[in-house]
Parts: structure tokens; sequence; C-alpha cells
């Protein structure tokens, strides 16, 4: 008996040392962390208006870092390509720094939730069930969707996909929803990061990659012996900018802005600046959106 | 010759972004894997516990360590913390404290494991030779328990190291991202690079991991 209560007691305050250890650095830490915040603990809105990240002097946008040509990471460590190139007329026009968070596909729409960036600018394609859970401002871009397999084996329609063969997504990109609403006997293979679907696909791990159509025709031309069977799947979609849901202020503000810098014609800029080496000339109409307005 | 593409790891400053992705990851672990070590210690003994609200408390959280995947823990922890209590917590704080979580108590298990294999018979034997409770823990129990702990420990610590590469899910650019990005960056005029910059990649997480797995071998054969 006397054994027994040692134990609890020892164990008890053992227990309680850990916790109070470990909360007391968790708390040191948070501080530190929360000083380039604005969301107050406890209240229910987490986005920063306009205002704010005026006020605080910078703004956090989350960009693509391994998609080349969007959103990337050059030789020198610097954030370039066609979302960036974006980014960075916002932040300029907004007058305050930008700090780039590094986003995968799967977690953008929990960095907008969570109001850990102001902005996504991560080649974020407008759905419906998207636009329930974030604001999407005017769009810049055009896609749809498109299949890219060997060209020893072009797939041309998915009504020819075997019971064993395998295609590959990324997990949340438009592809992999569309294919599971529309072809669910299709066995899809996920990767989480563009690198490791391209690594893969290039192994010849799957039949197929279906991906956003700029990125099957921009691989097709980089990489020999690649085509794309089916340029075009699905409904023709838009890319926008995303703010949190509910963030009015700089949702109207972005809106202003795309608007505003369309008179410019900054879009097409952007395209010639970025995306000309990968797509070529003959895709700039049917890419860029200008303006906000979807020809 | 096709080029294997680790030129292009000299381009620039890629070689020096690797390895201060390569610093990212291992500072990640170095820290969660100390404050792991210490609180699984703790809570390995713990477990050893005749108590059995406590046994069955540390067996339903060790339970959750292993049912969870990590990646799970460092969204609830980055993304839901925010969620639900509206604190922000860095992510490289995040990742410490699922690294801990999950690191304590593995550890813990295997202390608890280690313990339980040492016989009675060596308890018996000090207890007989004069020796009070704590004599027999630290001098008796303890040295055998630490042995036997640490080819278990050095694996998880490998282990560890290794799963860093998770934390590029809640936007922590460690060394396994910096490759990805070197690879697309380049995927235009080095369209090769991935098996090059892999290899490298594959090579620094040796350089991190060798050392430590050495520095195991030195102290089993020292206290063989």
């Amino acid at each position: 008996m006397k054994k027994n209560l040692l134990t609890i007691a020892l164990s008890t305050v053992l227990g309680a040392a850990a916790l109070t250890g470990c909360g007391s650095t968790n708390t040191a830490s948070i501080d530190e962390a929360e000083v380039a915040k604005a969301a107050s603990p406890g209240s229910s809105v987490v986005y920063r208006t306009v205002d704010e990240i005026k006020e605080s002097g910078t703004i956090n946008i989350g960009v693509f870092s391994d998609k080349s040509p969007f959103g990337y990471v050059d030789e020198n460590g610097n954030y370039a390509g066609y979302d960036v190139y974006f980014a960075e007329r916002i932040g300029a026009d907004l007058g305050v720094k930008i700090n780039y968070v590094s986003t995968e596909a799967a977690n953008r729409i929990e960095y907008l939730q969570t109001g850990k960036v102001d902005i996504i600018l991560a080649n974020f394609t407008v759905t419906e069930e998207r636009a329930q859970e974030i604001d999407f401002a005017l769009p810049y871009m055009n896609v749809a969707l498109g299949v890219v397999s060997p060209s020893d084996a072009v797939l041309t329609s998915l009504e020819d996909v075997q019971a064993q063969d395998q295609i590959i997504v990324i997990s949340g990109t438009t592809a992999e929803t569309y294919l599971e609403k529309n072809y669910p006997d299709i066995k899809l293979q996920k990767y989480d990061a563009y690198a490791e679907a391209k690594t893969a696909f290039e192994n010849g791990n799957a039949i197929a990659w279906a991906n956003d159509n700029t990125e099957v025709i921009a691989f097709a031309i980089e990489n020999e012996g690649f085509t794309v069977g089916i340029p075009s799947l699905g409904d023709a979609d838009t890319i926008a900018p995303a703010v949190t849901k509910g963030n009015e202020s700089l949702l109207n503000w972005l809106n202003d802005e795309i608007v505003a810098i369309g008179e410019e014609n900054f879009f097409h800029a952007d395209y010639e600046a970025t995306l000309l080496d990968t797509y070529g000339a003959d895709y700039e109409n049917t890419l860029v959106v200008e303006g906000g307005k979807v020809q | 010759m096709q080029s294997l593409g680790i030129d292009v790891l000299f381009k620039g400053t890629n070689m020096l972004r690797l390895l201060k992705g390569l610093w990212v990851s291992v500072e990640i672990s170095l820290i969660s894997v100390a404050i792991s070590i210490v609180l699984g210690l703790i809570i390995g003994v713990l477990m050893t516990s005749k108590a059995r609200l406590i046994r069955l408390i540390l067996r339903i959280y060790l339970e959750i360590v292993r049912i969870m995947p990590q990646m799970v823990l460092l969204f609830i922890v980055y993304f839901g913390t925010t969620r639900v209590f509206g604190i922000n917590i860095s992510a490289e704080l995040s990742a410490i404290i699922v690294f801990v979580f999950w690191g304590t108590a593995e550890m813990g298990d295997l202390v608890r494991g280690s313990i339980k294999s040492i016989p009675r018979i060596q308890y018996d034997s000090a207890y007989a030779l004069g020796m009070n409770k704590f004599q027999v823990h630290f001098y008796i129990i303890f040295p055998q328990t630490i042995r036997r702990l640490l080819p278990l420990s050095i694996n998880l610590v490998t282990r560890m190291i290794k799963t860093t590469s998770l934390v590029m899910m809640i936007g922590i650019v460690e060394v396994l991202k910096v490759s990805q990005q070197i690879i697309e960056a380049n995927r235009k005029s080095s369209p090769n690079a991935a098996f090059g910059v892999f290899a490298v990649v594959f090579l620094l997480y040796f350089i991190v991991c060798w050392p430590v797995s050495r520095l195991a071998n030195k102290l089993e054969k020292r206290w063989a």
C-alpha cells in the first residue's frame, strides 16, 4: 500500500513537471510567433483587412515553390513565375513587403481558413466546392484539364482506360475531383507534391497523368516521348486569387486591382515575362484573362 | 555521357539553399529528439507503474500516436489549433510539438520494454546484497536498461530525422522541399536533374544519420 502511494505521488509530480515544462516552452514560442500576426485568439475573424495588412507592413501570400513557370524558386532563392509576378505587383501597389509562404495543392484552403496567409496565388482553379470554403477574386487565367501519356501508348479517351491501369493525379487538384466524380472506376495514383508526381510519371508508374492542361502541354513540350492525348477535358475553368471567406475588404481591393491593371495589359506582360518560354506565343490569348473578363 | 543533373546544384546559391534546408530538418529533429528522450524516459518509467489508471492513460496516448499518421498530427497542430482556439503556432514549433508528441510515446514504450526485459533475478540479487530501492534502480536496473535501449532508440532517432520531410506540408522549406524546388526550376535546362539532386539529398541524409549510428555502435561496444 505504501509503495503504491509513493508511485502515484512520484508519477503525479513527474507528470506535472513534464506538462508544465512542455507548456511553458510552448507559450514562450507562441508569443514570438504571434508578433507578425494580427488574428487575435478567441475572435472568430481570422483574416486581415487591407488596412490591417498595410499597417503591419507585410502581406502573407501563399504560392507554389515547385511549380515552374507559375510559382517556383529560382537559383538565387528568389520566388518567380506568373503568379509571383502578379504577387509582386500586389505588394508594390499596397506598399507592403511580401512574405511568401510555400504551399502545396492540398493545404491551400487550410491556409486561408486559418488566416495564416492573406492571399493564395498558387495556380488556384475556381470551382464551386472551393468557393463555398473561400472567396475567389476575378480570374487572371484560363484553364481546362488535360491528360498526357507516353507517345508509344497515347491515351486519347478516358473510355480506353483498362481496369488495371492507373492515372496519376496530385492530391487536392481539380483533376483529382473531376476524375473521382466522373470516372469513379479509374484507379488513381495520388501524390502530394508536384515534383513527386512528375518523377513517378517519368518512371512509368502509371499510364497517364491528368492535370491542368497548361501543365500537361508544357510537360509534353519539354519532355520528348510524351504526348497530350486529351488536351481539353471537363469544363473550361479559370484561375483566380483567393482570400479567406468573408474578407470583403481584401477581395474588393483585389478585384479593383485586377480591373485597373487590366487597362495596361498587365497580365499579357506577365505572360510574356514568365510563360512565353514554356507555352509559346500561340497560347497567349487562350490562357491570359485580362481585367477579370473571360472571353 | 548524359549529365546526372548534379550541375544544377552549382547554379547560383542552390547548394547553399540545400544545406540550409538540411539544417532546418536537422534542427527540428535534434530539438525534438532531445526533448523526446528526456520525456520518453519519464513516460517509460511511468508506463511500468503499478497504478492502473496511469498505465491506462499512457496506453491510450501510445495507441493514439501509433494510429495517427504524423501528417494528420501536423495538420491538427498547425491548422487545427488556429481553427479551434484561435492560437497561432508557428510552423516550426508545430513540427517540434508533433515530433515530441510522437517521439515521447515511442521512446516511452521502448523504455518500458527495456525495463520489463530485465529479469526478476536482478532485482532479487540486488536486494539480497542489501541495496535499498533507489540503489537497486540506479546501479543495477538503470544501466542495463540504457544498454538495451540504445539500439532501439537510435532506430527511432534516425526515423524521426527522415520523417521531417513531412513538414513541407505545413509550409516549412526543408531539404527535400528545396531539392524539389531546384529540380522544378531547372526542369527545362536539366530535365534529368531529379536523379542527381535526389542522390545528393540521399547523401545528405546519410551524412546526418550515419554518425548517429556510429555513436550508438561505439557506446554499445563500450558498455557491452
